[in-house]
């Protein structure tokens, strides 16, 4: 169970995201904008980076840092569908599904990366932990059909064929 | 000026109206309402729900009326079949996911989506079979719970959180039609001002625990009112069922506190529903008190105020001017030493709205109260008030230093029931504010009025009707008859009101002078 | 051209000269191409030279809108004391189109150089580049050539020492399409969520941070350094049809053709060749059933009108649709226009930004019938209801998404009401399965 897998993240007491070089790195973006507050989908993006989703504290971290609320970023969060708010497995796989890829078999590839990973559904975590998969709206990268990114490698033209090789890499 | 006034017709009607105006404020003044569910005129304008869409001749498209504003010879219409088509629309688009639970709903009656669906909205849904979107009833803070079904996602809540608050503690979480208003479990509805987020929601969504289920909306009664709660003096409504207090409102008004009031003013209505209270005068007779009836009680009150060189006065801060006003003219020519109590507690800023808070000071007259000639020295004025001749406690508190003071030259005017007043000479029946029509001044100086919006008990009257007959017996002074009366005769004592008179104060009051001391 | 297939003789390579040339990546490649020799010519120019060449160029947005560039500048303030910015749209969701994905890639510097001629000539000291998330590896491109730039004084605090100051920051998208629209993404820059704003005020009188802002599509200001190099008089004189479309444009061609891939083409160009010759044409055996040549918010068009349409901005409106964003998803005479029609309104449910009624609702509706048609469930009533939504939804909100999503449909419904009565009659068997 993807619960079983992700204990750890749950029971282990949460360590502050915004230390050390990811501290480094959220200050270095203040100067580049007039406001705190234009920090926050970039400070997303270093707790995502840093904790492979955003969990309740992550949140309430970027709060903190950027002198907003928790429940204002949480609304901005949860705007954005690259941002985890669930845990999520090791790599995280987005298939395009959008009609340009759908037209050019998409679903097939899907269907071999649900079946390949052993996630068998939309959205759920392989029973090892390794994958979740989802199915997202166009990446554009219609002409390299089907695009396919895993975690942050963008993999273009993408055949069911090519399936188990891609993985692969993905231990 | 006029170049500062720009000129429309909506629907017919020739207005003309400050530049800068939208289009929905101008078609006010025409008369005319235009639909709408996200516009407040306390809020900034999300133009979201697209209800207000209205056609404006040559525009290309309808236009929303809360966010454009009026240029020059704009011909708008309101009730064109383009622009009632497009909110039949916008209702039906909203119905598809609306639970249509009105039955068992508190806002119905007041809903703002069940009154202009019976209006306008389609006969029957299109939408037919398919779910309608589902979420579970949340728990907002102390008093508001969500009921996300019922939402418009309207936005109001949040931004009055957002902007007028300036605590943004909900949102608009997901989005597209997955969107509904999200909140951080660590930091619910708490904010001295965040109730009224339950008066902003157009519909049934947001409500409020004290009210639910209490009443149906057109079982109350609504009685324009003023807050007692403390100097700021917010306008209220005031409603009732079967003459009970069930809730207090905002009533608008842009001077004082646009269309808020804070919590704390909000919850404290119990006390207009107390059944222990004074229902008839009573007199002392031996060791007892014993029921009266008016005339003798006057008379009884005329007999102990008759030539006494000195008297202490001790009154309530919810007192209202009138009160205060005749029972200071009634010992005129004595010694006068009187004060009001003024209970503080943490002032509470609105951080949107300028000059709005709940105030320090707990009471709703103070400036009524030192227009009157009322100190706020109570404990050197109960000190003091053993010397006297005469003491009369208007509805306070018979705490320990008060109750000390209780003898046979003692008058209470009481509201509630109270073993300790066994002492006093005379106990006399008084209305509380929500049994009678006064006026309070608040701390800027303006004078408002509140209405009678229930029946007084037994035989109570207004403070200000006793303190006049006292005159009228004892001193053939001509007592009015009605609070209209007593507030125009308070001019003669209190300058500041000479020449007002209630009409002129109508529901949104008028400023006057306070300076400490401007009694006499 | 057409990458990754070779240039094909009938294309204008201004833009996409090298595409597939690992080489023109870097700074020094850049510049042996003849990189930055514009954003130099520019500094030596005042704005309003800059301003009036790009007007007589006739260079019109690349992004969906097509409104002229040069007027779009020159709606900038002057001296008026306030911070100025340039936001560059690297945002390319729209589906079917990946022509900027391209020149972020390829051409890093070709972008970075247009952006600095654009920031000075409207008076800004920063840009902003917004890209989509899941362009990652535009991302790290970009990232590196920027660095580069300043490295070499292409950027930073005296570029190319004029004294001038332009910064660019690239802000990294999260997922969501309608980040696209103008507005939205200086809400989404600011950190708010991507919520198009109302106009007015519009982006040159308060835009980015409350201040005058002007945001262009990353080909747009691609274009903008051969515009400032060869001329306004060149760039206008490529020109097949209406003279009110100029210049080369990057057409995205997807779907079902042999050579999909981006096809920089002289405006005006007839659609017919673009699809059955450069793009390689249809499957053996297949023929063209279908075009949605905007990307995804424009009418469908048959196969008729497409191959009779000119590509521009005007012949294409001519043949009852819309060049909006040049991304041409064509479809054969195997795809099921029911089931591609609902997959482009699922799309927009599923990216309605939430604020409108109209849209937030009928987005979800309209995608709910199509579902029930292909479900061989529909009605009879479905095909008026649809098209009486899709009025519903058109011109009356906050931005386009609401009217983007309707186009598909109503067109659809009336270019090819067979294919919906095939489902309605229930001669052809469901195409989604029916659960529970
Ligand atoms: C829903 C929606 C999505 C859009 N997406 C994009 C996009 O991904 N990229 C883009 O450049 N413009 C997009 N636009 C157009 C922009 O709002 C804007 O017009 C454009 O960036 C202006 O640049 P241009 O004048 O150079 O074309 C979108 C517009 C809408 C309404
Ligand atoms: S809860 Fe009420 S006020 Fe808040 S968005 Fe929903 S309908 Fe509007
Ligand atoms: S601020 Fe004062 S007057 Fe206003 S509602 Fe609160 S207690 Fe009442
Ligand atoms: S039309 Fe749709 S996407 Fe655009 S602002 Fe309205 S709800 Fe958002
Ligand atoms: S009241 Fe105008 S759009 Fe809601």
């Amino acid at each position: 169970m993807s619960a079983a897998t992700h204990g750890s993240h749950a029971e282990a007491p949460y360590q502050p995201v915004f230390v050390g070089a990811s501290r480094e790195k959220l200050e270095a973006l203040f100067p580049k904008y007039p406001t705190k507050q234009a920090v926050l989908l970039p400070a997303l993006w270093i707790v995502q980076e840093g904790r492979g989703w955003i969990p309740p504290e992550g949140i309430a971290e970027v709060a903190a840092v950027l002198g907003l609320t928790p429940a204002y970023v949480r609304g901005v969060a949860t705007f954005y569908t690259m941002y985890h708010l669930h845990p999520v497995g090791r790599h995280f796989i987005q298939v395009c599904g959008t009609s340009p890829c759908h037209l050019c078999g998409s679903d097939d590839v899907l269907h071999a990366i649900l079946k390949e990973t052993g996630c068998g559904e939309l959205g759920a975590t392989s029973p090892d932990g390794r994958f979740t998969v989802t199915e997202v709206e166009c990446l554009g990268a219609c002409g390299f059909a089907t695009p396919v990114i895993i975690d942050d490698d963008f993999h273009d033209s993408v055949t069911p064929e090519r399936v188990p090789g891609i993985l692969a890499r993905y231990p | 000026m006029t170049q500062d006034r720009v000129n429309v017709t909506i629907d017919g009607v020739p207005v003309a109206v400050p530049k800068g105006t939208s289009i929905i404020e101008a078609a006010k003044q025409a008369g005319v309402l235009v639909p709408h569910y996200c516009y407040h005129p306390s809020l900034p304008s999300p133009a979201v729900c697209r209800m207000c869409l209205v056609e404006v001749e040559k525009a290309p498209k309808l236009m929303p009326a809360c966010v454009t504003t009026v240029a020059e010879g704009n011909v708008v219409h309101v009730n064109s079949p383009a622009a009632k088509e497009a909110r039949e629309s916008v209702l039906e688009f909203l119905l598809i996911n609306h639970p249509l639970d009105c039955p068992i709903c508190d806002q119905a009656g007041e809903c703002e989506l069940q009154d202009y669906v019976f209006q306008e909205g389609r006969a029957n849904s299109r939408y037919g079979e398919f779910a309608k979107r589902y979420n579970p009833v949340e728990d907002f803070g102390p008093d508001v719970l969500y009921v996300a079904n019922r939402c418009i996602l309207c936005t109001r809540c949040v931004r009055f959180m957002e902007d007028v608050a300036g605590e943004p503690v909900l949102n608009v979480s997901e989005r597209g039609d997955r969107a509904y208003i999200g909140i951080d479990p660590d930091h619910t509805l708490t904010h001295p001002w965040s109730g009224n987020v339950v008066d902003l929601c157009p519909v049934g969504s947001l409500i409020s625990k004290d009210f639910l289920h209490k009443a149906r909306a057109w079982d109350l009664d609504k009685t324009a009112s003023v807050c007692p709660g403390c100097t700021q003096g917010c306008n209220i409504m005031i409603d009732t069922r079967d003459d009970v207090v069930v809730r207090l409102r905002p009533r608008a008004n842009l001077d004082v506190n646009r269309h808020f009031i804070c919590d704390e003013g909000r919850a404290d209505y119990r006390w207009m529903n107390r059944g222990d209270r004074v229902e008839a005068p009573l007199r002392r007779d031996g060791s007892k008190l014993v029921p009266t009836d008016w005339e003798h009680a006057i008379a009884r009150f005329a007999e102990l105020a008759k030539s006494v060189r000195s008297v202490t006065i001790l009154a309530s801060g919810r007192a209202s001017t009138e009160a205060l006003g005749y029972l200071r003219k009634a010992f005129d020519g004595a010694s006068v030493s009187a004060a009001v109590k003024v209970p503080t507690g943490s002032e509470a800023p609105l951080a949107g709205v300028p000059n709005l808070a709940l105030r320090t000071e707990r009471i709703p007259n103070l400036a009524g109260a030192l227009l009157a000639g009322f100190g706020t020295d109570w404990d050197r004025t109960v000190a003091g008030a053993g010397a006297s001749d005469l003491v009369v406690l208007l509805d306070v508190e018979l705490d320990d230093a008060v109750a000390k003071l209780i003898s046979a030259k003692t008058v209470i005017i009481a509201t509630v029931d109270d073993d300790r007043a066994g002492g006093a000479a005379l106990v006399l029946p008084t209305t509380t504010m929500a049994e009678e029509n006064g006026t309070y001044v608040n701390r800027d100086g303006r004078v408002q009025r509140y209405f009678q919006a229930k029946a007084a008990p037994g035989m109570a009257r207004p403070t200000w009707w006793i303190a006049a007959q006292l005159a009228e017996v004892g001193r053939g002074v001509a007592a009015p008859t009605t609070a209209a009366a007593a507030f125009a005769g308070l001019g003669k004592t209190i300058p500041a009101l000479a020449g007002l008179s209630y009409s002129e104060l109508g529901h949104t009051g008028r400023l006057v002078e306070v300076t400490a001391g401007a009694a006499r | 051209m057409g990458y990754p297939h070779p240039s094909h003789p009938k294309e204008t390579v201004v833009l996409s000269k090298y595409f597939g040339d690992a080489e023109a990546r870097t700074y020094p490649g850049w510049v042996k191409r003849g990189g930055y020799e514009a954003l130099k010519k520019a500094l030596g120019m005042t704005p309003d030279a800059i301003i009036e060449e790009l007007k007589a160029s006739g260079l019109r947005g690349r992004g969906g809108a097509g409104f002229p560039t040069g007027l779009k500048w020159s709606f900038m303030p002057k001296g008026d004391g306030k911070p100025h910015y340039l936001v560059c749209n690297a945002d390319e969701s729209e589906p079917g189109t990946f022509k900027d994905r391209e020149i972020m890639r390829w051409t890093p510097h070709q972008l970075i150089e247009g952006c600095a001629i654009a920031a000075y000539a409207i008076g800004a000291e920063t840009c902003y580049i917004y890209i989509r998330g899941e362009f990652t590896e535009p991302w790290k491109v970009m990232s590196r050539a920027v660095d580069d730039a300043y490295a070499n004084g292409a950027l930073g605090g005296n570029v190319f020492g004029s004294g001038k100051r332009i910064d660019m920051v690239l802000h990294r998208g999260a997922g969501a399409y309608i980040c696209g629209e103008e507005t939205a993404m200086m809400n989404s820059i600011e950190g708010r969520r991507g919520n198009p704003r109302i106009k007015p005020p519009f982006p040159a009188q308060a835009g980015l941070f409350g201040m005058p802002t002007t945001i262009n599509n990353v080909e747009t200001l691609a274009a903008t350094s051969p515009i400032l190099l060869r001329g306004a008089a060149w760039y206008k004189g490529l020109c097949l049809g209406n003279p009110k479309s100029t210049g080369t444009k990057l057409f995205s061609v997807c779907g079902h053709v042999m050579k999909p891939g981006n096809y920089e083409i002289t405006m005006g160009f007839p659609m017919n060749d673009l699809i059955h010759d450069l793009a390689g044409g249809m499957r053996p055996g297949r023929r063209l059933k279908a075009v949605i040549p905007g990307g995804s918010s424009v009418p469908i068009m048959t196969a008729a009108e497409a191959e009779a349409s000119l590509c521009d901005y005007e012949g294409i409106i001519e043949k009852g649709s819309m060049l909006g964003s040049a991304g041409f998803i064509v479809m054969d005479d195997s795809a099921d226009i029911v089931y591609e029609i609902y997959r482009l309104a699922k799309f927009y449910a599923h990216e309605s930004c939430a604020q409108c009624t109209q849209c937030r609702e009928g987005t979800a509706w309209t995608t709910k019938i199509l579902e029930r048609i292909l479900k061989g469930q529909g009605k009879r009533e479905d095909l008026d209801l649809l098209l009486d939504l899709s009025d519903k939804m058109t011109g009356r909100t906050i931005c386009v998404l609401s009217d983007s999503c309707a186009a598909p449909i109503v067109s659809g419904i009336k270019k090819f009401p067979e294919e919906f009565d095939a489902y309605l009659s229930r001669a052809k068997a469901p195409a989604l399965a029916t659960v529970g």
